[in-house]
């Protein structure tokens, strides 16, 4: 059995005809070849395949891809915009909130979720917040204070534009 | 890893759901988040799965009669976000933020849940704790199980082949009642090694529930009449935290020893009742 699904991936329709046995983040890697959502434990445990479906976290190897038609999925590929880092990206960078990056897209995505309920969280509330995403590496010192800065900068009132910059 | 082929159907109504069921081997797809594992491990291989997403009737939550009746397709994390559950049984929403993670919660089901009945699963608990009710429909319409009869065993329950849990039925606490969920989360995945749930009513009528202890969800009515009508004090503690293990057979595996859930359901209880007095 093939279905066919329409699923909106980065604001970019996709049509498709997949099994229902094919996973989300099969759908997203292999088809798409929208590689930066990752699989870490393929057991539902690690967050790494985290993704936003219709604006929720979500853990895209618990997912079929036909649950995920008509659906508006964002991945870690489609948060920058127009060139410039989203600024949980930027976060990541500025903090070393990152060390092999394994983990980061999910947890960035995870983040995001976060970020749009809670514009100012508090250390502990990104720590429950980041309960279903592990990371082997850095200790999660840095990746709070990653989200930190993101949650500052997008709270903060937003700089004018020049009239030039505007038009770039 | 990939489940095994399987066909998919996505039905708008709940008959057109339980006529997709008939035939062999078929499942209801609800969050997921209980059936895809197993499945991606092959230890389920359903020939048909019914996504009952589609079913605008299985969602929301409301008030009605004195009840309050949570679509089974409800996800944790809408139930926890609700604001007649916040103000009329906020120990649900308490409860439901104790579910695994964010990611969980966002696709998880009560429905999902209660059928599943997996033995350190939270809703079991709090569902008996509350006095709630399971209503199910199948072929010959519609029924209502209550809790303390719905969960038969490990993994089991009272429903039938084909049947679907369509709304969890709880009755609206009266003034004055008091509640609690108090559980020790797994550190990795956050099931309850063993979960406790209290409702005392202004009374003094005590309602107990645990999760995690032994292979179902039970409520505990030997402690509950030991607390029931008395004031909450060290003595009441210890008579119920000793009663609460007697008769019980513990799980054991290798998240906690038997030993160690039988001292964790007199902690956890005792939890429970210090917080409601
Ligand atoms: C990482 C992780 C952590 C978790 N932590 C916890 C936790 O701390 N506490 C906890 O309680 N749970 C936990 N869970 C389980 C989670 O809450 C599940 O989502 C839930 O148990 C099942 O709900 P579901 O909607 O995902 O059901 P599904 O996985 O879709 O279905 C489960 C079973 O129920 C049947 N079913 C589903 N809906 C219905 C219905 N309406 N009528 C009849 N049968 C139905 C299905 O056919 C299937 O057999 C965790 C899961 C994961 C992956
Ligand atoms: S790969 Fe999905 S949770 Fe680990
Ligand atoms: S940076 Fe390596 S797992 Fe998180």
């Amino acid at each position: 059995m093939s279905i066919k699904i329409t699923v909106t991936v980065n604001g970019v329709k996709h049509t498709d005809k997949v099994e229902p046995r094919l996973l989300l983040v099969h759908y997203l890697r292999d088809v798409l070849r929208l590689t930066g959502t990752h699989v870490g434990c393929d057991t539902s445990g690690c967050g790494a395949c985290t993704i936003l479906v219709n604006g929720k976290a979500t853990k895209s190897c618990t997912m079929l891809a036909v649950q995920a038609d008509k659906a508006k999925v964002t991945t870690i590929e489609g948060i920058a915009s127009n060139g410039e880092l989203h600024p949980l990206q930027e976060g990541f960078n500025q903090c070393h909130g990152l060390q092999c990056g394994f983990c980061t897209p999910g947890i960035i995505m995870t983040a995001c979720d976060l970020l749009k309920n809670n514009k100012k969280p508090s250390e502990e509330e990104i720590r429950v917040a980041l309960e279903g995403n592990f990371c082997r590496c850095t200790g999660y010192e840095n990746i709070v204070k990653s989200i930190q800065y993101a949650a500052d900068k997008m709270s903060a009132p937003k700089a004018r534009k020049t009239k030039k910059e505007a038009t770039v | 890893m990939i489940p095994a082929a399987f066909d998919y159907q996505k039905p708008k109504t709940v008959d057109e759901a339980i006529a997709a069921l008939s035939g062999s081997n078929s499942k209801i797809l609800a969050g997921g988040h209980s059936l895809l594992p197993a499945m991606k491990l092959r230890l389920s291989q359903p020939s048909k799965l019914v996504d009952i997403n589609g079913i605008s009737a299985l969602k929301g939550i409301k008030e009605e009669d004195g009840e309050i009746v949570i679509g089974a397709a409800s996800t944790h994390a809408d139930i926890a976000g609700d604001r007649i559950i916040k103000s009329k049984l906020a120990f649900f929403s308490e409860g439901a933020l104790l579910i695994g993670d964010v990611q969980v919660r966002n696709h998880g089901t009560i429905g999902g849940s209660l059928a599943h009945a997996d033995p350190a699963s939270d809703w079991p608990a709090l569902v008996l704790a509350a006095d709630g009710a399971i209503e199910v429909q199948g072929k010959n319409g519609k029924r209502r199980i209550k809790a303390t009869d719905f969960f038969t065993g490990l993994f089991s329950t009272a429903l039938q082949e084909n049947e679907i849990i369509i709304a969890v039925r709880v009755p609206v606490p009266p003034e004055g009642t008091k509640a609690t969920y108090q559980k020790l989360s797994h550190p990795a995945s956050r099931f309850a090694i063993v979960g406790c749930a209290v409702v005392r009513f202004a009374d003094g009528k005590t309602n107990i529930a645990f999760t995690g202890v032994a292979d179902h969800a039970f409520r505990a009515s030997n402690t509950e009449t030991a607390v029931s009508g008395k004031a909450i004090n060290e003595d009441v503690i210890a008579t119920a935290t000793n009663t609460a293990v007697q008769g019980v057979i513990f799980l054991s595996d290798h998240h906690a020893s038997a030993e160690y859930r039988k001292h964790l359901t007199k902690v956890y209880l005792k939890k429970a009742l210090q917080v409601i007095t």
